[in-house]
């Protein structure tokens, strides 16, 4: 083919800059702020694209044992344990629907696939929670969101791309159900665990709307806190350095939040992003 | 297989039930079942009542809007990504741009409130450079252009990986022979590129046809305080805001209720009009 025109490539080069523009330099500016210096930010209206006298202040004070230490805490063992919970049960579910013949597998899989045309609704699934007495509890926080279904379906399709005579074969050799799903299906499908495994992290991260409405403000992970005091623009009072008189502007910690909300996802991302387009392709396809 | 079974027996099948909470005056102190039967009167009110109508008739002004806005957007990134020649320009771009579909609303959001409230960068930027300032959060009037460009920021990169994903099973073979035949860029694109990801834009919008009633709960009840109901509310929202706020759950739960009765017939409706254009659309 003929290579392309100069202008086109300038065109494209242009759009290229203003694409990643648009996606980073918001961020630039919320690490900014968050490093930057009292007199820095009111100097400068609230924001700061580079900070002359960069201070870690904010973070200290958010890390001092307040609502966001404990908020972090909270949202930490809500991602790992749910996550764990979450992915244990979709891998298994997905396995017995992966295999031909197994008992009540067809009608299962239309079981599971209707609900995702037709979701229960807001009202009746806040009904069943506080019907089964979970509110306040972390259970409600899991529980209702256990199994996501197009997650489900990725793994089935990644499952049921691994070759019929490696299971034959462990038969033969008179391995159970559970040792091939463990010594066979599980190391071969670690691209497809991955992609699920970071949907389900991102997801107990991310959560907010449940929290808010089933659990007291003591027990809320991160996002909901952000959401109170970062969006809301409520003071955030009980840092356990308030008393110390160096309590940083508003904004810097506020964005320090802001951050620290952000970061595990960024740490998590790049391990995990080449196995995005496989993971999301084999499920997306074989549906 | 069974814990997994029981979840969906449970939280959605079990949960499923509770709609006949629509037919019911919901008394909390005497549970679901308890309550007394009111037959249709929740969805008589329903149709009567303004409010709900002005919750669908936003909700459909945002969906349309994303249909002309939002969906054409990451076909056209998906093109470009696709036409990058350096392979690691394409992945850098890429991790860049599929990033923000990990970000968690709240984070979205108040990103977009640093950015462009009162006194966040943009009107920084432009007050410096002696123009005129814009209010663009909490303006009722820029609220759709607002959502609409969240949606944009959020998903688009991520948005382009099934585009992308076609635009690879493309024969390169086509488009030899129809540079052979003397086809510019424009006509090999015309008549090789679209036809090659047609059915996968067609399965696209058939789905969001079918979700055309959901536009974004999360980001929407974040954001309805800020512009107030008039023009943030939804029929999620009002779902949200009758029911769990308001307390007045056989009510909300018709409104939910009928917002999925009309999403399965949507997605039925779409889907046979897939068919009819000749392509798979969702199942068959």
């Amino acid at each position: 083919m003929e290579r392309p025109k100069p202008v086109t490539k300038a065109a494209k080069a242009a759009a290229i800059v203003i694409l990643l523009g648009l996606v980073l330099v918001p961020f630039l500016v919320i690490v900014s702020t968050s490093l930057a210096s009292n007199r820095e930010v009111v100097a400068n209206g609230g924001w700061v694209l580079w900070p002359s006298d960069p201070t870690l202040r904010a973070y200290d004070q958010i890390f001092s044992g307040g609502v966001v230490s404990k908020a972090l805490g909270v949202s930490v063992g809500l991602t790992v344990l749910g996550t764990l919970a979450s992915l244990a049960c979709t891998t298994f579910l997905a396995y017995a629907l992966s295999r031909p013949g197994v008992f009540g597998g067809r009608p299962v899989l239309v079981l599971v696939l209707f609900t995702f045309l037709f979701p229960p609704g807001m009202i009746p699934a806040f009904l069943l929670v506080k019907g089964m007495g979970m509110v306040d509890s972390y259970l409600a926080l899991v529980l209702p969101v256990l199994i996501n279904v197009f997650n489900l379906v990725v793994l089935r399709g990644f499952f049921q791309g691994i070759p019929e005579e490696l299971y034959e074969a462990a038969r033969l050799d008179g391995a159970s159900d559970w040792a091939i799903l463990f010594k066979i299906v599980l190391p071969l499908s670690k691209a497809a665990l991955a992609v699920v495994g970071l949907f389900y992290m991102c997801s107990y991260w991310n959560a907010w709307f449940h929290a808010s409405i089933y659990m007291e403000s003591t027990h809320w992970p991160l996002q909901q806190v952000l959401r109170t005091y970062v969006m809301g623009g409520a003071q955030i009072a009980d840092t356990g350095l308030s008393e110390a008189g160096n309590v940083s502007a508003p904004q810097t910690m506020q964005m320090a939040v802001l951050v620290v909300a952000t970061v595990p996802i960024l740490l998590v991302y790049p391990f995990l992003q080449k196995y995005f387009t496989k993971g999301v392709l084999t499920g997306a396809i074989k549906s | 297989m069974l814990p997994g079974l029981a979840y969906f027996l449970v939280f959605h099948y079990g949960a499923f039930i509770g709609n006949v909470v629509a037919f019911k005056e919901y008394v909390p102190f005497d549970g679901l079942w308890a309550s007394p039967w009111v037959g249709l009167d929740n969805f008589d009110r329903m149709f009567s009542d303004p409010d709900f109508w002005h919750a669908t008739g936003n909700t459909l002004f945002l969906a349309v809007l994303q249909l002309i806005f939002y969906f054409p957007v990451p076909i056209a990134l998906a093109l470009l990504l696709h036409s990058l020649t350096s392979d690691l320009t394409k992945r850098f771009v890429q991790s860049v741009v599929y990033l923000p579909h990990f970000l968690s609303w709240v984070i979205v959001v108040a990103l977009f409130q640093q950015v462009l409230a009162d006194t966040g960068l943009l009107n920084e930027v432009l007050g410096q450079a002696g123009l005129h300032t814009v209010d663009i959060i909490g303006n009722p009037d820029a609220y759709p252009g607002l959502v609409v460009a969240q949606v944009i920021w959020k998903d688009a990169g991520w948005g382009t990986i099934i585009f992308l994903a076609a635009l690879m099973q493309v024969d390169e073979q086509q488009y030899e022979a129809a540079a052979i035949d003397g086809a510019g860029p424009w006509r090999r694109f015309w008549h090789v590129t679209l036809p090659g990801i047609r059915p996968v834009i067609i399965l696209l919008l058939v789905l969001r046809l079918g979700d055309i009633l959901t536009t974004g709960f999360e980001q929407m009840l974040l954001q309805r305080q800020s512009v107030g109901p008039e023009v943030g509310e939804v029929l999620d929202t009002f779902v949200f805001w009758q029911g769990i706020v308001g307390g007045d759950t056989g009510y909300a739960a018709a409104a939910g209720l009928f917002k999925g009765v009309v999403g399965v017939i949507l997605v039925f409706a779409a889907n046979k009009v897939a068919h009819r254009l000749g392509e798979q659309g969702v199942y068959k």
